[in-house]
C-alpha cells in the first residue's frame, strides 16, 4: 500500500513537471520573440490575442496540422527517431534538478524532485552527451549534405564544449563534496557558489550556452550558411521537437545554473519553486540578450575558444580551488 | 593583458547598445492601425478623371494602352455627336498591372493617373478586372485646373494650327491612309 502512495505521488511530480516544462518553453519562445523584438526596436508577435499571448498555442497548431514530409533518400528510422532523442534528453535531464526543499503531505515525507540519484550531475553529463546523437543522427539521416555538415559540426561542438562544461563544475562538486544536485544546493544554504566561483560560473554559462546551440554557437544550424543546419529536412512536429528541445534544453541550463551557482531553490520570502522559476527565466533572458548582441563565432574561433581557453582556464580553477581547500 | 581588457570592453560597449535599445520606441508602423501617409506620387491603383468642367478627359487615343508593357489595358474609342472621342468602355486588369506608371506618362490628356491607394487585393482574381465605372472619378487627381481642348489645335499668340516654326500645315486624316 505504502509504495502504491509513493508511486502515485511520484506520477503527479511527473505529470506536473512535464506539462510545466512544456508550457514553459511554448511561452519561452514568445518571451525570447518580444524581447529580442524590442531589443532590436521591433514590436515582435503581436497579432494572436494580446501582447500575441495566443502565438505558442497558434505555432502548436501550425507544427500538429503540417504535413510531415521524410525526403525519399533519407534513413526513414533514424530520422524520425533523431527529434524525439533531442527532445527527451533535454526532458530527462530536468528529473534531478531539486524544485524545493522536502514538503510534508499527509504525515508523508514528499522530496520535490523527481528522482534524488546520487550521481545526478554525472546523469546530467550523460543526458547532455545523449542529445548530441539527436543532433548528429539527424543530420546523417537526412541525407542531405547541409544536414550533414550541421550534424558534423554540432557534435564536434558539443563534444569538445562539453568537456569545460565537465571541467567547470569539478570546483562545485569539491566545494559540495557531493554529486547529489539536491546535496549542492544544501551546501549553499549560507551563500551562493557564485560568489566563491565566478570564473567557474563565467565557464559554465558560455559551455552551457554552446551546448544548447544558442546563438554565438549556433554554427550546427547556422542559417545563412547551411539553410538550417541539421534540420533543413525536417517539418511538421518533427521540426517542433528539435525547437522543443531546445527551449527545454534552455530552461533546464536555467536549471543548472541557479543549482550550481546561485543556490537553486533558495531565496529570501517567495516560496522556492518560484525561486527557482524566477532564476530559471533570468538565466534565459540573459541568453536572450547574449543572443541579441553577438555574431555567430567562426569554426576555427569556436574550437580556439573551447580548446585553448576555456579548458585551461578551468583545469587552473580546479588546482587553485583544490589548494585553496586544503589549506 | 591590456588586449584581454580592451575585450572586455568591447564585449560591454555591444551589450550597453543592445541594452539601451531595449529602452527606445519600436521604429515599427502596425500596418492595419496605422497606415502611413504616401506621397502624393505613389503609384498604386489607376483612376480616369474628369477635366475642371467635369467632361471625361480620355479621349481613346490607345497610347496608354500601347505603352502598357504588361498589355493590362484595353479601350474601344467611339464619337460623341461634336466628333470628339471618348472611350465607350475602358478596362485595366489590375491582376496584371505592374504599376509602373508609364500609361500616366504617355496620356496627352492627363486622364489616366495612379493614386497612392494600394488596398485593392481580393480573394477571387476577376474581381480585379476593372471596369469603366470602377475607373471613373469625379474630379481632376494630380492636374485639377488641366482641361486638353483649352490648350490643343488653338490660337496662341505664336500662331494658329501649322503656323509655329518648322511646323507643317495639318493634313486631313482621312485623305492620307495608305
Amino acid at each position: 500500500m505504502d509504495w502504491i502512495i509513493g508511486f502515485i505521488f511520484l506520477l503527479i511530480k511527473l505529470l506536473v513537471i512535464l506539462v510545466g516544462l512544456l508550457l514553459v518553453a511554448a511561452y519561452l519562445v514568445l518571451v525570447e520573440r518580444k524581447f529580442l523584438a524590442r531589443l532590436q526596436i521591433r514590436y515582435g508577435p503581436n497579432r494572436a490575442g494580446k501582447f500575441g499571448l495566443l502565438q505558442p498555442i497558434a505555432d502548436t497548431i501550425k507544427m500538429m496540422v503540417k504535413e510531415d514530409t521524410v525526403p525519399e533518400a533519407a534513413e526513414h528510422a533514424i530520422f524520425k527517431l533523431a527529434p524525439a532523442v533531442v527532445a527527451f534528453t533535454a526532458l530527462f535531464m530536468f528529473a534531478v534538478v531539486p524544485l524545493g526543499g522536502d514538503i510534508t503531505i499527509g504525515g508523508r515525507k514528499i522530496p520535490l524532485v523527481i528522482v534524488d540519484l546520487n550521481v545526478g550531475l554525472l546523469f546530467v553529463f550523460a543526458m547532455s552527451a545523449l542529445g548530441v546523437y539527436g543532433v548528429a543522427l539527424g543530420g546523417w539521416a537526412s541525407n542531405s549534405k547541409y544536414s550533414l555538415l550541421g550534424g558534423i559540426r554540432g557534435a564536434a561542438q558539443m563534444i569538445s564544449y562539453e568537456l569545460s562544461l565537465g571541467l567547470s563544475l569539478v570546483p562545485i562538486v569539491m566545494l559540495a563534496r557531493s554529486f547529489s544536485l539536491v546535496d549542492i544546493v544544501n551546501a549553499q544554504a549560507d551563500y551562493p557558489f557564485v560568489l566563491v566561483q565566478p570564473v567557474s560560473f563565467v565557464i559554465f554559462i558560455i559551455s552551457a550556452m554552446a551546448e544548447s546551440k544558442r546563438i554565438p554557437f549556433d554554427l550546427p544550424e547556422a542559417e545563412n550558411e547551411l539553410g538550417a543546419g541539421y534540420h533543413t529536412e525536417y517539418s511538421g512536429m518533427r521540426f517542433g521537437l528539435f525547437f522543443l528541445g531546445e527551449y527545454v534544453h534552455m530552461q533546464v541550463l536555467g536549471a543548472l545554473t541557479a543549482v550550481f551557482f546561485l543556490g537553486g531553490w533558495r531565496g529570501p520570502l517567495l516560496p522556492p519553486v518560484l525561486w527557482l522559476f524566477i532564476k530559471i527565466i533570468l538565466v534565459s533572458v540573459i541568453m536572450i540578450w547574449i543572443r541579441a548582441t553577438l555574431p555567430r563565432l567562426r569554426y576555427d574561433q569556436l574550437m580556439a575558444l573551447g580548446w585553448k581557453v576555456l579548458v585551461p582556464a578551468a583545469l587552473i580553477n580546479i588546482v587553485i580551488t583544490g589548494a585553496i581547500l586544503l589549506m | 593583458m591590456s588586449s584581454a581588457f580592451e575585450a572586455v570592453a568591447a564585449l560591454a560597449t555591444g551589450f550597453a547598445t543592445t541594452l539601451k535599445h531595449l529602452f527606445r520606441k519600436p521604429i515599427t508602423e502596425a500596418y492595419p492601425e496605422y497606415k502611413r501617409p504616401l506621397p502624393a506620387r505613389t503609384r498604386a491603383r489607376i483612376i480616369l478623371t474628369r477635366d475642371p468642367d467635369g467632361n471625361e478627359r480620355c479621349v481613346a487615343c490607345y497610347l496608354c494602352s500601347a505603352a502598357c508593357p504588361v498589355s493590362c489595358i484595353s479601350m474601344q474609342s467611339a464619337q460623341k455627336e461634336n466628333n470628339r472621342r471618348y472611350a465607350a468602355w475602358f478596362r485595366i486588369n489590375f491582376a496584371r498591372c505592374i504599376y509602373c506608371g508609364l500609361c500616366e506618362e504617355a496620356c496627352p490628356t492627363s486622364a489616366i493617373q495612379l493614386t497612392p491607394m494600394f488596398e485593392t487585393c481580393e480573394r477571387d482574381i476577376l474581381k480585379l478586372v476593372y471596369e469603366k465605372e470602377d475607373l471613373l472619378v469625379d474630379h481632376g487627381g494630380k492636374d485639377k485646373e488641366y482641361n486638353f481642348y483649352r490648350y490643343a489645335g488653338i490660337v496662341t499668340d505664336i500662331g494658329a494650327k501649322g503656323e509655329h516654326i518648322k511646323e507643317d500645315k495639318p493634313v486631313n486624316v482621312k485623305s492620307n491612309l495608305p
